[in-house]
């Protein structure tokens, strides 16, 4: 019975003479090799030339801060939610007065913590961030000697007000616009599924 | 022989000592650039400039490793192993003529530490004597795999030590001298070898090949196999010994192929160019060398194109395609000489 049209009948049939003599095959597979010898290399020579990454490369995680410099994270738990390897968890806390400089919202993440070893770069946690406050860079992650280093807290995750890390590749005023454009459902929030 | 002479046979040996462990060394860097080209790879480049120090960061590293001698190793057979196949690597190089000779006054002074009037039979045995390198260290090793892997290269370097001797049969009718110097001067005259004794040549290379254990034919190694083949459980110098006794032996056969079929360090039109006779030995020199890099390029290209032969492929290759080709080599050969009367 054919199960598919891609079968192939084997036929063994007899070598032919110049096929037996080794020899034209040996210099057809030389001549391959040789052709090789000029051809441009594949490596990057890495400490000394970078690799052209691109524009929409998944690396690092960064948690933006807003133009004022108070952290953008409200902890509702949607990035974990959304993570499908279990990477995120954090512990939210209630913003106490004099610290609105410091966070955006009424509640912010007390802790807040990816393991970059679970961490399959997927992106979807910045998908369902509502606060556009985490996003994936272009920054490769660096390996260390301990699992327990590659647990990253806020103090690597938090971007610094002097070195702030750009995102508009990523984030380009489209990618904005659908995000909360609410016609989609994923957009909708259960108040805007009532109306 | 006169003092001058011993004190410059005595520079010679150890400059031919030195040169081929030299090149022996390079060839590791170069196998690795080589091999690195052909994948579409940059090779090593972090050692001094272009990699170029690599090998002597190699050398280091292989004297500082650990030295293990297994318990149930047979301790001074495993020690004379590595210690005779290497022997044998740098024996191989005195009787090669490098160039014609330096002329001082009166003396030539050779460029070959001695011409023996056997010198093709000398090469033969104590390649073939090097095969107890193997045989001995996988032998003592007391190790399946290192046995298995000493059993296939001597049963390999038996099998193509007949054919190669056959070829080499042909050429020795032809020119009717066994001394490397006689067979390159004639090779002044006419034409290289290598024209009358095509077929011969091309065995000689694939024995070549089988003998240095280089591969298609590096079953004795095997790594996909045998694990390290009869080097399994050498480490520190000794493995370094067997790696670079290897290169040593490539090195040389190199050289033989050179001057056996390729006119040693002759070269088209030498002596109509008018150079002087001392100027002359120095660019044939360089000549030679030549020659033995296109073989050892050669050596590496096939290396990492082709892949391993079966054994049973091997076995049938060297018995029942080689030898047959190399007596009908003789045959053939005799009889041109016959009916040309170039007999006697």
């Amino acid at each position: 019975m054919q199960l598919t049209n891609r079968s192939i009948q084997v036929v063994k049939k007899e070598l032919t003479l110049s096929e037996r003599l080794y020899f034209p095959a040996i210099l057809k597979g030389m001549l391959i090799t040789l052709s090789h010898l000029f051809k441009r290399k594949a490596t990057i020579k890495y400490p000394e030339q970078d690799r052209e990454l691109a524009a929409v490369y998944r690396g690092q995680h960064v948690l933006k801060r807003d133009d004022a410099g108070a952290e953008r994270c409200t902890a509702c738990g949607l990035c974990a939610v959304a993570c499908p390897a279990e990477a995120i968890t954090m512990e939210s806390a209630e913003r106490k007065k004099g610290e609105e400089g410091l966070y955006r919202e009424e509640k912010y993440a007390k802790i807040y913590e990816i393991n970059m070893l679970r961490c399959i770069f997927c992106g979807l946690c910045e998908d369902a961030c509502p606060k556009e406050a985490i996003f994936l860079t272009d920054r490769i992650v660096p390996s260390s000697f301990t699992r327990g280093e590659e647990v990253f807290g806020k103090d690597i995750l938090v971007e610094s007000m002097t070195e702030r890390v750009d995102v508009s590749k990523r984030q380009t005023p489209e990618v904005l616009s659908f995000k909360n454009d609410k016609k989609h459902k994923h957009n909708q929030t259960y108040l805007d599924r009532k109306n | 022989m006169t003092d001058s002479m011993l004190i410059y046979k005595i520079i010679l040996c150890v400059i031919v000592f030195a040169v081929s462990l030299g090149a022996a060394a390079y060839m590791t860097w170069g196998e690795r650039k080589l091999a690195a080209w052909l994948q579409d790879r940059v090779g090593p480049n972090r050692a001094g400039p272009l990699g170029l120090l690599q090998p002597i960061a190699d050398g280091i590293k292989m004297i500082f490793k650990e030295e293990m001698i297994p318990t149930h190793s047979n301790r001074w057979l495993f020690i004379l192993g590595p210690s005779f196949f290497m022997l044998c690597a740098c024996m191989t190089g005195v009787v090669i003529p490098w160039g014609a000779g330096w002329q001082s006054g009166e003396t030539l002074y050779p460029m070959q530490v001695t011409d023996i009037n056997i010198g093709l039979l000398y090469l033969l045995s104590v390649v073939s004597i090097g095969v107890y390198g193997v045989m001995i260290g996988g032998w003592a090793s007391n190790n399946k795999f290192a046995l298995l892997g000493a059993l296939r290269a001597s049963s390999q370097m038996i099998s193509y030590e007949v054919a190669m001797g056959m070829a080499l049969i042909a050429l020795v009718m032809m020119t009717g001298t066994l001394s490397l110097k006689e067979i390159v001067a004639q090779q002044d005259a006419g034409f290289a070898n290598v024209v009358y004794q095509p077929l011969g040549f091309i065995i000689f290379l694939i024995c070549a090949f089988a003998e240095t254990n280089r591969a298609p034919f590096d079953l004795p190694e095997c790594e996909s196999e045998l694990v390290g083949g009869y080097h399994t459980e050498y480490s520190s110098m000794k493995l370094g010994f067997y790696l670079f006794a290897e290169y040593i032996n490539m090195f040389i056969s190199s050289a033989i192929m050179a001057s056996l079929y390729f006119g040693g360090y002759n070269f088209p039109f030498q002596h109509e160019l008018g150079l002087d006779g001392n100027v002359l030995t120095a660019v044939q020199t360089a000549v030679f060398f030549g020659k033995i890099l296109m073989f050892i390029f050669l050596f590496m290209w096939i290396r990492w194109t082709l892949p391993r032969f079966r054994y049973d492929q091997l076995m049938n290759l060297g018995w029942k395609v080689l030898l047959p080709l190399a007596i009908a080599n003789i045959i053939i050969t005799g009889f041109v000489m016959l009916f040309t009367g170039k007999l006697g």
